[in-house]
């Protein structure tokens, strides 16, 4: 009884884990499948998402209230940030993306360092979900746990709904498929792209926000995040969505059931998968050939 | 080489043989510092500019080179630098073998993705396990011994002896690249760099060529990293990680990509640039903050220096002439009207990728 509700605690984990990794992977996806723009400093902005939870959360006292305001800015960020430097780089060689968004990774470390300081932090539990459920007489389940991967599961069906249902959503795969035609349609293809990047940070900073309870915030956070989402993206195809989601709940159970049964070489087992993957299938697994 | 190129590398031969006497042994280390990460910048410059392979994990290739050299030397007894050195070597090539042969399915992005991913599972190996002092990293005990048979050819625990020895690893490191991409091997990488469907076409073992390149460059980065782990006598997992990588990009980048000398160039101006962030006398409380300004200096080299300072000329020289300006920037299709000139020198990697 035990080892099965372990077991179903690990499977939990290993979801909510995959779920939260979708969230930023999903962006890293959307801004390159979209823009073409392959963007380092997407890790950052996950960051900036975790510390605006927690000191937000301590000013208003609400982790909610923080999270709104947080997406608020984040939203404000992305828009300034693709006006200022981003919108310059659509049409330029990869190598330049890398050496600004590196260049801008830089900066938000130091910029956090300035303005939240050096020290780890951790924001609580809202009260509402603070309890556990039972599974055994031993074992349970936080709630806020199981609150974020229904949080997540929610951004994803509406980021699906988004895309394939709405009007929006259309033009942005159209305007993803041929800038000029869409332009030529009279459709101001520079603001969409511009919402497209500013969507894609506030769900890096979305999941920053979630995670900010139960992984505490530190420096660095973002640079550990973003390889692994590269990881997801690789194994998953660039700019599928679809193929973003299964990677990042097939890289969940690999590393929670990894930590468990074989924690020697649990870090390694992300990357023996992704060479796996490059194997066999090099454009990932939803990617076109 | 022209006649013209022959002489600039002489005198600067010259200027830094010299340098040791000025007797500052700060900046003696400092630029035996840079010296070694010069080499490391010309080794990416390989993949980067010459290739057209964005290689985001190089600095696996340099750490890890360190740490063979601190796993493989003994405690207490020194080694032979003809045993630690090729050990180092040979573990970077087998790295950039395996690991060449898995990224280099992939091409631009996905090929960016890879590396790194691949450098942070290097880095996980140190970072995570007990194999070499996990976080904490190692030291390198003893300096490897440099003689033959009973006679001590050099004294690596010298200062300016290990300065000798780095500039003329340097300076022979640069005259041997340059022979290679003058040759035959050189002409075919650029043509891959260009449009590796043609020149597939034309019945060039265009992978052989990649995988060759990418071992040799890797190889090369584990020289580096052999030296700067013999420099401060210490490794630890963050000479592996991917800031160093970048670090190295943006050295390639600011010299000019694709020249070889430009990562010499490049190396320089960014340590000394990095020294002068870092110098409270200049920037006083706010020298704590130097990576705030690097990282600016990183983004404004992204958007306006796309070729570096060698294209630093071109660029005023267009602000001064506001009409040539107009005209190239209508010419270009790209938003940007500021670097019309970056797309020529780098459109390799993504136009194939575009092709594919």
């Amino acid at each position: 009884m035990d080892f099965a509700a372990s077991i179903l605690i690990q499977l939990l984990n290993s979801v909510q884990y995959g779920l939260l990794l979708f969230l930023v992977a999903s962006g890293l996806t959307l801004i390159f499948g979209i823009m073409g723009v392959i963007n380092l400093a997407h890790g950052s902005f996950y960051m900036v998402g975790a510390y605006l939870a927690w000191s937000l959360a301590s000013m208003t006292g609400n982790l909610l209230t923080a999270i709104l305001l947080g997406l608020v800015l984040s939203v404000a960020l992305g828009l300034l940030l693709e006006w200022l430097l981003i919108r310059h780089f659509y049409e330029r060689d990869h190598l330049y993306q890398v050496l600004l968004t590196y260049g801008l990774i830089l900066v938000f470390e130091e910029l956090r360092s300035i303005i939240w300081g050096d020290d780890v932090q951790s924001a609580t539990v809202p009260a509402l979900f603070a309890h556990s459920i039972p599974l055994t007489d031993t074992l349970s389940y936080p709630v806020y746990r199981l609150m974020m991967s229904a949080a997540c599961l929610l951004v994803a069906l509406g980021m699906y709904l988004l895309i394939r249902r709405t009007r929006l959503g259309m033009t942005i795969r159209a305007g993803a498929h041929s800038r000029e035609l869409v332009e030529s349609l009279g459709i101001n293809v520079r603001l969409l792209f511009q919402l497209v990047f500013a969507l894609g940070v506030a769900l890096a900073s979305f999941a920053g926000m979630l995670a900010a309870p139960v992984s505490s915030v530190y420096p660095n956070m973002g640079g550990q995040v973003l390889i692994i989402c590269f990881v997801v993206v690789v194994i998953g195809g660039i700019g599928s969505i679809r193929g973003a989601l299964i990677a990042s709940l097939l890289i969940g159970l690999v590393e929670t059931f990894g930590q468990v049964f074989l924690p020697a070489v649990a870090g390694m087992l992300t990357y023996l998968l992704m060479a796996l993957v490059l194997i066999l299938r090099p454009q990932g697994l939803f990617g076109k050939a | 080489m022209n006649r013209n190129q022959w002489i600039v590398l002489v005198l600067v031969a010259l200027l830094l043989a010299a340098f040791p006497m000025t007797g500052s042994t700060f900046y003696t280390q400092l630029i035996t510092k840079t010296m070694i990460l010069a080499i490391f910048a010309m080794s990416l410059d390989l993949l980067v500019g010459y290739t057209g392979l964005v290689s985001l994990g190089h600095a696996a290739f340099y750490g890890l080179a360190g740490y063979t050299l601190a796993l493989v030397q003994p405690k207490y007894d020194p080694m032979s630098i003809f045993i630690t050195l090729p050990a180092a070597l040979a573990a970077c090539a087998l790295f950039a073998l395996v690991t060449g042969w898995l990224v280099l399915r992939t091409r631009g992005i996905y090929f960016i993705m890879a590396t790194l991913a691949f450098a942070q599972m290097a880095y996980f190996v140190f970072h995570d396990t007990g194999l070499g002092g996990g976080s904490d990293g190692i030291y390198v005990n003893n300096k490897p011994v440099v003689g033959v048979g009973g006679t001590k050819l050099l004294d690596l625990d010298d200062r300016a002896q290990f300065y000798y020895l780095v500039l003329v690893t340097m300076l022979v490191t640069y005259l041997l690249l340059r022979r290679m991409l003058d040759s035959n091997f050189g002409r075919a990488l650029a043509g891959i760099r260009v449009n590796e469907h043609r020149m597939r076409a034309i019945g060039f073992p265009v992978a052989r060529y990649q995988l060759g390149i990418y071992v040799l460059s890797g190889t090369l980065a584990g020289l580096s990293g052999y030296f700067a782990a013999l420099q401060f006598g210490f490794v630890n997992p963050e000479i592996l990680s991917w800031h160093h990588s970048g670090a190295a990009l943006m050295m390639v980048i600011l010299g000019g990509m694709g020249t070889l000398h430009g990562s010499i160039v490049g190396a320089f101006v960014f340590v000394l640039v990095e020294d002068l962030f870092k110098d409270q006398g200049v920037f006083g409380a706010f020298a704590k903050h130097w990576q705030l300004m690097m990282g600016a200096l990183v983004v404004l080299v992204a958007v306006f220096l796309p070729r570096g300072l060698a294209g630093l000329g071109a660029v005023l020289r267009r602000r001064r002439a506001p009409e040539t300006a107009a005209v190239t920037t209508t010419a270009s299709p790209a938003p940007t009207g500021a670097t019309p000139t970056g797309r020529a020198s780098a459109a390799g990697p993504s136009t194939d990728a575009r092709d594919a």
